[in-house]
């Protein structure tokens, strides 16, 4: 993290953070609920599951990002061990404050996830919670029904219990080097009778709810839904991706991702409960350009950044539960607070971030007609230039998107960046903008050019930066 | 055999150092880097003492000068000019006697200006660097519009491999001095073979005091019975060490060329240990590499770039004029001015690396070519670290970006008369907008006009990056410019 970025998370994350010093300093072992002002007064809130009439706190604990001793998680220490003590400490935290829902699987964590979370839950009543684990066969060494079978036993044992409240089939639409996604899906659960044993473990109680986790080919989630519409199987609960930027724009950036309205109102007409993952997109709506963050703390100065998205999550009625994989206990506090309880997003918030989102997906188009009359910047810009470069940029979909740690994004950061000074000399770019309000009177569009041109300034500085 | 291994190790070496200097971009310093980081004299003022000096006083004391062939460039360049010389006019050396008085007297006056810090003379006459300033200062800019065409090409073809950088001389001293030590060393060389490397060159005597050591070591040595006193080898002999009538040759300027040995036609000199004869382990002489300097000459005729075609008419942009700093600012990682005076030799490998413009020789005498920082055509950005990364002296320490963002070069001063908020009476803050440590604050002022804001500079956040002296509208001399630190401060 250079410097730039540092002092932005410092700004962003100033007042959480001294609320949790402070109430850390005060001698309670346990840091206090971040209140902010709006959130964290009250208590936890719950949704009911129609099938099992379970209620389920709408935080749930993503266990796949499990400190680990040194600090950090396995992408930062790759050799070191879970930090079981945090893990302990952690999981008594969110109990103690209504969360009741843990989600693991036997891949999380290099395969240790389940027998850490296993040892800090079973030190606490087996019915104060609800577990939740996938049958993670993504292997080939995996396939077999042997192997399935062995890999669901296994995780009870890990788990120390002898049931699962929630089970998944894990990750179902994706593909490999030589199956597609229909392919991959008979191999993994239908040719070996996988799912039909999933199903007798069901009604043997060993499970409570069968569902599964999608992310890739839509039409394998199509025909699950439908085998459930047809009576073939029925699915407790679905797991999707969802948040404020995938409502519409999922396969905008990665045309391998449905948008989140579709799959959610799919689901949601079904009565299925629906379980809500990367409700930050991989922490990228956490981490944001200061433009954006500034007409958040424009509307709400005291609320953290992230706390938008996890409202957003949340604020669907047939959203069960929304998962938050938390590795530092700052990060559960202050989800705790998000959800206690939680403050729906109103239809006029719902309106602003959908604005954001088309802001992330830089599909801000300034309505520019390049008629020149805001021409001659007296400080020498090409101001029709510099927005008919960024307008194209974003029509042919070249804008730098989605995963930053994807080929992709480095190539098209690359593309965009060279073409920028291709298009425009260096003196005549955004940067150069002193804000002097010359042309502003002259648009016709009633473009706020200065304060167009220096977005764009800051996007360009962003990406030059990373 | 000798030479042949000696040429092709040579054309290697060059075109590493060449390709290197150029800055072809394709990630060049972190596969050619360390062609640079074994010459002699920069690691001497990196202090690099284990591995790379002590290497090279162990291959010198085994193999004799062959630093002076196959790894120094401005030796390899003196040898190609001799190898014209010789095309033109054949046999034409002979043995001379060795001038020790010019020699040692040299090295002293060099040594004395490392050891106090005199960079005019180091700089002048470390060979490295003087071959690297002929690079940037005569083939660089050829380089430069070779890779502007095909960076219009890649431009016309949507492609992304080339992009344009400007074509600008940093300092008309640096490139005077690299045309006479190129027309200089060319001549000499023409005519008197090594004479530069055995008489002037400070690297050269200090390995011949390695090389004359007796003992075990491959040397060229004479087969007494089988010579024939022809004096071809002593004709032949571009360091003029061969006394054939005696049979001697003077290894304290013999630098391994291996062309006696090939003139020789009676078998009667050997490249050998003392003892027992055996052959140098063979080459692949396949591995021949491209020359480039030669063939990018030919592309000088200026390629018209298309200019963007624009209706409304674009202000005239006035030059920038960089300020008179009184303290010159040094890049980040070169600690203080002292350490960088004393470490630097001036091989402009940062200038030529620096992507954002702002590094050039400087014209100050006791400075002399050593680089400094002015932000005219760029400013030294964030995520930049890489004169850093390519300094073969130590005189710019290795820096991480993170390190860099705490390192203060110099501060920024504001110049009220020069300001547009109060000259054109316009608000601005774009010194304030584009700080990356957010340095600089926007003050009320009372103007002639009523309030207005002003930016004020907070020295502590400030490391002095220039960012704001670029960005400043005012031209030509910016109403924000960067003062230089002298003793860099961290934190």
């Amino acid at each position: 993290m250079d410097r730039r970025e540092f002092i932005k998370h410092i700004g962003s994350a100033a007042v959480a953070t001294s609320v949790v010093l402070s109430a850390c300093k005060s001698g309670d072992e346990k840091p206090q609920p971040l209140t902010g002002i709006l959130d964290g007064q009250g208590e936890m809130t719950y949704r009911t599951n129609p099938n099992t009439g379970d209620k389920v706190s709408i935080l749930g604990y993503g266990m796949m990002r499990l400190p680990v001793e040194g600090g950090g998680t396995f992408r930062d220490h790759p050799d070191a061990n879970i930090d079981q003590e945090m893990v302990n400490q952690q999981i008594d935290y969110a109990l103690e404050h209504g969360v009741n829902y843990f989600d693991t699987s036997p891949v999380y964590c290099k395969g240790l996830s389940e027998h850490a979370t296993g040892i800090a839950l079973a030190r606490h009543p087996r019915n104060s919670y609800y577990i939740a684990t996938k049958l993670s066969n993504f292997s080939p060494s995996t396939w077999s029904r042997e192997a399935s079978i062995n890999m669901f036993e296994n995780s009870l044992k890990e788990l120390q219990t002898d049931y699962v409240d929630y089970l998944l089939l894990h990750s179902i639409g994706g593909t490999t080097k030589d199956l597609d996604s229909h392919q991959l899906f008979d191999t993994r659960y239908m040719d070996n009778g996988i799912l039909d044993w999933l199903v007798e473990q069901k009604n043997a109680g060993r499970i409570r709810n069968l569902g599964f986790s999608y992310h890739g080919d839509v039409e394998i989630f199509d025909m699950l839904l439908r085998w459930h519409d047809e009576g073939r199987y029925h699915w407790d609960f679905v797991q999707i991706q969802m948040n404020y930027v995938d409502w519409h724009y999922a396969d905008e950036y990665n045309t391998r991702n449905t948008d989140a309205s579709y799959l959610y109102n799919e689901l949601h007409r079904r009565g299925i409960p629906v379980v809500i993952m990367e409700p930050l997109l991989g922490g990228r709506l956490a981490d944001q350009p200061d433009y954006i963050v500034k007409q958040m703390k424009e509307r709400e100065p005291e609320t953290p950044v992230a706390r938008w998205a996890f409202r957003y999550a949340g604020t669907q009625e047939g959203v069960l539960v929304v998962l938050s994989g938390m590795t530092y206990m700052e990060h559960l506090v202050q989800n705790v607070a998000t959800y206690s309880p939680l403050r729906p997003i109103t239809p006029k918030e719902d309106e602003f971030l959908m604005k954001i989102a088309e802001e992330i997906m830089e599909l801000k188009i300034v309505p520019c007609t390049a008629c020149n009359y805001c021409m001659p910047c007296p400080y020498g810009l090409n101001i029709p230039a510099v927005f008919g470069y960024y307008n194209k940029s974003i029509t042919d979909g070249a804008m730098p998107a989605g995963n930053r740690e994807a080929k992709e994004y480095w190539e098209a950061r690359k593309r965009f960046l060279i073409g920028y000074d291709r298009n425009i000399p260096a003196l005549r770019q955004a940067s150069h903008c002193i804000g002097c309000g010359h042309c502003k009177p002259e648009c016709p569009q009633g473009i706020d050019i200065p304060t167009e041109l220096h977005r764009i300034d800051d996007y360009v500085e962003q990406l030059k930066t990373l | 055999m000798l030479r042949k291994i000696r040429i092709s190790l040579q054309v290697v070496t060059m075109t590493l150092v060449t390709l290197l200097l150029l800055g072809i971009g394709f990630r060049v310093h972190l596969w050619a880097g360390w062609v640079a980081k074994i010459q002699f004299l920069p690691a001497l003022l990196a202090l690099n003492l284990i591995p790379v000096i002590l290497l090279h006083f162990w291959l010198t004391y085994t193999f004799g000068r062959i630093y002076c062939s196959v790894i120094c460039p401005l030796g390899i360049m003196q040898d190609f000019f001799s190898w014209l010389g010789g095309k033109a006019k054949k046999n034409r050396f002979s043995y001379a006697k060795e001038n020790k008085v010019l020699r040692y007297g040299f090295l002293g006056v060099f040594a004395l200006a490392i050891i106090i810090g005199f960079a005019p003379v180091t700089t002048l006459f470390e060979p490295y660097s003087a071959y690297s300033r002929i690079v940037n200062s005569l083939f660089k800019p050829l380089y430069d519009l070779l890779n502007n065409w095909l960076a219009s090409m890649d431009a016309a073809n949507d492609r992304y491999n080339f992009t344009e950088v400007q074509i600008w001389t940093r300092s008309v001293t640096t490139f005077v001095v690299a045309i006479l030590t190129l027309l200089i060393l060319a001549f000499l060389a023409w005519r008197k073979g090594r004479i530069y490397c055995n008489t002037i060159c400070p690297v050269g005597t200090t390995l011949s005091f390695i090389s004359r050591i007796p003992g075990f070591g491959f040397r060229v040595r004479f087969d007494k019975d089988k010579c024939k006193n022809c004096g071809m080898c002593e004709k032949n002999c571009k360091a003029q060490a061969i006394d054939f009538k005696n049979g001697t040759v003077d290894y304290s300027r013999c630098v391994v060329c291996g062309d006696c040995l090939d003139k020789c036609k009676f078998d009667a000199l050997h490249y050998t240990t003392k003892k027992a004869p055996s052959e140098s382990k063979p080459v692949d002489t396949e591995r021949r590499a491209f020359l480039v300097g030669a063939a990018v000459a030919g592309t000088t005729a200026a390629f018209a770039q298309p200019q963007m075609k624009v209706d409304g008419g674009l202000a005239a942009i006035e030059d920038k004029k960089a300020p008179k700093r009184q303290t010159p600012v040094t890049p980040p990682g070169s600690v203080s001015a002292r350490h960088f005076e004393k470490h630097c030799t001036a091989c402009q490998l940062c200038v030529s690396s620096c992507p954002n413009n702002v590094l050039r020789p400087s014209t100050d005498f006791m400075k002399l070519m050593q680089p400094v920082m002015s932000f005219e055509r760029g400013y030294c950005r964030p995520e930049c670290t890489r004169c850093s990364e390519v300094c073969p002296a130590g005189a710019i320490k290795p820096i991480s970006r993170e390190e860099k963002t705490t390192i203060h070069v110099g501060h920024a001063v504001w110049i009220k008369e020069n300001c547009v908020v109060l000259r054109d009476g316009v608000s601005c803050g774009n010194c304030a907008r584009h700080c990356p440590t957010g340095a600089i604050l926007m003050i009320d002022h009372e103007g002639p006009n009523g309030t207005v804001q002003v930016p004020a500079v907070d020295e502590n956040k400030c490391i002095g990056c220039g960012a704001c002296e670029h960005l400043c509208p005012a031209r030509p001399f910016s109403a924000i410019y960067v003062e230089g630190n002298e003793m860099h401060q961290i934190g």
